[in-house]
């Protein structure tokens, strides 16, 4: 017997507070069997956001820092200045990095941080029960958008990648998702290669994971996952954006 | 080659990802009963026919799953 | 080392540097730039790290992550760039962060002016952020105080793994005065707390100031509760000018003190036996010492640069035992001696 998978140590044993079926789970799990895999679990500080996952660190088997809501950037900065050689990521939602931490992701990236960033868009603000994201789709029904996402009001969903991806300081800016097995592991190998261009000091990355949330769309997980696939990755193309290392 | 999934029931929230993804069909809830944590836990139904794919522990948001390959 | 001729700001960064300061994080306002540019030289020089931040909140934000990381850290600012840092400050308070912070500051509310002002009392020891939480406050009376406070606030700040304010105004950011600057490297101290991204240490370290369940909140407000005690105790800092025999107290800090210090001494050649009490620490504030002197005093005089914030304090400090009054000029103005002198004679003889 060869064991095939099994849950990464790169993951505590705290369970996960998730609800059933949420990409979170995945896209954590993705992340820690990456930091495992890479050999690097033991030197990393991961920067945890305000959402849903705000509690992150009680799941990522490593040292972590909790931040303000969209700060995260700034504080990865500041642990990653003060210590390049330790491994620094950042886990953060849509309304963290696209809203009110639009400032601090723009600048981490302009001034080419050597961090990797772990940005989950479910266009939606799942934590506080379910309020418009900047990346809510046009007329998607949320709680502050009960009539649909007006476009004439609330402009259309912001596409984070493309615009980090027009800033010279960004090395690696990919967008994936998360919607079956085939786009989970293009995912991984997503995230591994912004992990990897962190080692090797090839600059700022950042992974787009196109996310769900079942309870604020108010779907089941199997529909959710056909919403990113059919509905979500239309709006937001899947690919690289930028990949150019710095040299070192 | 065949496979064998384990499950650890009590971490399973009943979402249903890992039946979806099988390729095979073999994994289903079981509606009869709930786990400690108040839902219906997946197990397999058919482990004669897993092929070691991992299609449901690579789905699974919780880590409940565990794949190996038995080596023929 | 000898005496030198340095501007206040420059002599701030000196010390900081020379205090063992690691990262400056900081973002341009007057008049406060030439701490940040000083930074950006010499942290280069030093081989530390400066970052102009995209913003306050982004530099006090990364003086969080530093300081998470364990390495020791400051921003600095003027009036309206720490009201921004304030949602910062309470997040390096509830995760207990060593973080030093030199306001120097200027005229307000709002956008106010570049001129020195003190409106930033409440700012300083009530703090603009959320929660039940203390800033450790000192404040300079000129450049070489400020050298001296901002190397005591790197010890404090580490001793007490508190955010710790140096509370200094535009005139000693930009005054030249003569200062010695203390050259022996500030002592490091172990923190085994920090997220150093180090596993060999064999456990996980969290910085975070998260409690969701309301009783290990409750238990963890009274450990911060537990320090700010401890410095009530322990670290107020006061000086005392001629109080021995006062009749009359005035109450002044910062670089203001200097002109009321002038009064006291036009005041006793006039036979009025006048005294200030120059509170060094404004959190923690110098009650008792304030209180003590209440049995032999006529009454109190606040003397501040704003419209009357310290006074608040020194009213509860008096606790009713004698009247209490305030002069004030505010918006950049600086009071001279003879306002002062006649505000005293003013209040002589009785409740005016």
């Amino acid at each position: 017997m060869s064991v095939v998978f099994k849950k990464t140590r790169g993951l505590t044993d705290t369970p996960l507070s998730y609800c059933p079926g949420c990409t979170h789970g995945i896209i954590h799990r993705l992340v820690a069997e990456c930091l495992d895999e890479l050999g690097i679990l033991d030197q990393t500080i991961a920067i945890a956001s305000v959402g849903c996952s705000v509690m992150s660190y009680e799941y990522f088997n490593c040292d972590s820092i909790q931040a303000g809501h969209g700060r995260a950037p700034a504080v990865a900065t500041g642990a990653k200045r003060v210590h390049p050689d330790k491994i620094v990521f950042t886990y953060q939602g849509d309304g963290d990095l696209a809203s009110i931490g639009t400032a601090e992701i723009v600048h981490a990236a302009h001034r080419g941080e050597n961090i990797t960033v772990i940005f989950v868009n479910n266009a939606i603000y799942g934590m506080t029960g379910g309020q418009m994201a900047p990346t809510t789709l046009v007329n998607q029904v949320t709680t502050t958008s009960p009539f649909g996402r007006d476009v004439s009001l609330q402009g259309e969903p912001i596409r984070m990648s493309e615009l980090i991806s027009t800033i010279p300081g960004a090395s690696y800016v990919e967008r994936v998702m998360a919607a079956d097995p085939i786009s989970v592991r293009k995912a991984k190998a997503a995230i591994k290669k912004g992990f990897e261009r962190q080692m090797n000091k090839g600059g700022f990355s950042m992974i787009e994971i196109l996310s769900s949330c079942n309870i604020g769309w108010g779907k089941n997980p199997s529909d959710s996952l056909k919403y990113i696939k059919n509905e979500m990755a239309a709006y937001f193309p899947l690919g690289v954006y930028k990949d150019k290392e710095k040299p070192v | 080659m065949k496979g064998r999934v384990t499950f650890a029931e009590d971490t399973c929230k009943g979402c249903g990802l890992c039946v979806e993804f099988c390729p095979k069909h073999i994994l289903t809830l079981d509606t009869t009963r709930i786990n400690s944590i108040g839902y219906n836990p997946a197990y397999c139904l058919d482990q004669e026919n897993c092929i070691a794919c991992a299609f449901c522990a690579l789905m699974c948001p919780d880590s409940v799953i565990t794949v190996e390959r038995i080596d023929v | 080392m000898s005496k030198v001729l340095m501007k206040g700001n420059e002599a701030i960064a000196k010390a900081a540097i020379y205090a063992g300061c690691k990262a400056y994080f900081g973002y341009p306002i007057t008049p406060q730039n030439e701490i940040t540019e000083y930074m950006a030289k010499y942290m280069a020089l030093s081989k530390g790290v400066f970052v102009q931040a995209e913003s306050e909140i982004a530099a006090i934000n990364m003086v969080y992550g530093a300081a998470g990381a364990g390495v020791r850290t400051m921003t600095s600012s003027s009036s309206p760039g720490i009201a921004l840092k304030q949602e910062g400050i309470s997040y390096c308070a509830g995760a207990e962060l060593p973080a030093v912070i030199v306001s120097v500051s200027r005229g307000g509310p709002g956008l106010g002016n570049i001129l020195p002002a003190q409106s930033d009392y409440n700012q300083a020891t009530r703090g603009g952020g959320n929660g039940d939480y203390k800033v450790f406050v000192l404040s300079p009376n000129g450049v070489q105080e400020a050298t001296d406070m901002v190397r005591h606030a790197f010890y404090l700040a580490d001793k007490y793994r508190n955010p710790v304010m140096v509370l200094a105004d535009g005139m000693i950011g930009q005054m030249m005065e003569p200062v010695e600057l203390n050259i022996e490297p500030l002592e490091t101290i172990e923190k085994p707390w920090a997220a150093d991204g180090n596993l060999e240490r064999g456990y996980r370290n969290i910085i975070n100031s998260l409690y969701l369940n309301s009783k290990p909140l409750e238990e963890h407000n009274h450990v911060l509760n537990a320090k700010y005690l401890e410095w009530e105790a322990n670290e107020v800092m006061v000086d005392y000018y001629q109080c021995e025999d006062a009749t009359v107290l005035l109450v002044a800090y910062g670089t203001p003190s200097r002109i009321v210090k002038s009064a006291v001494n036009k005041l006793r050649a006039e036979g009025i036996k006048a005294g200030l009490l120059r509170p060094k620490t404004l959190y923690p504030f110098p009650s008792k010492e304030i209180s003590a002197l209440c049995p032999q005093v006529e009454f109190v005089l606040s003397a501040e640069l704003s419209m009357g914030q310290m006074v608040q304090d020194v009213r509860l400090a008096v606790n009713g035992q004698v009247p209490v009054y305030f002069y004030g000029r505010t918006g950049g103005v600086v009071f001279e001696d003879k306002e002062i002198v006649d505000a005293v004679k003013s209040h002589l003889g009785g409740v005016k």
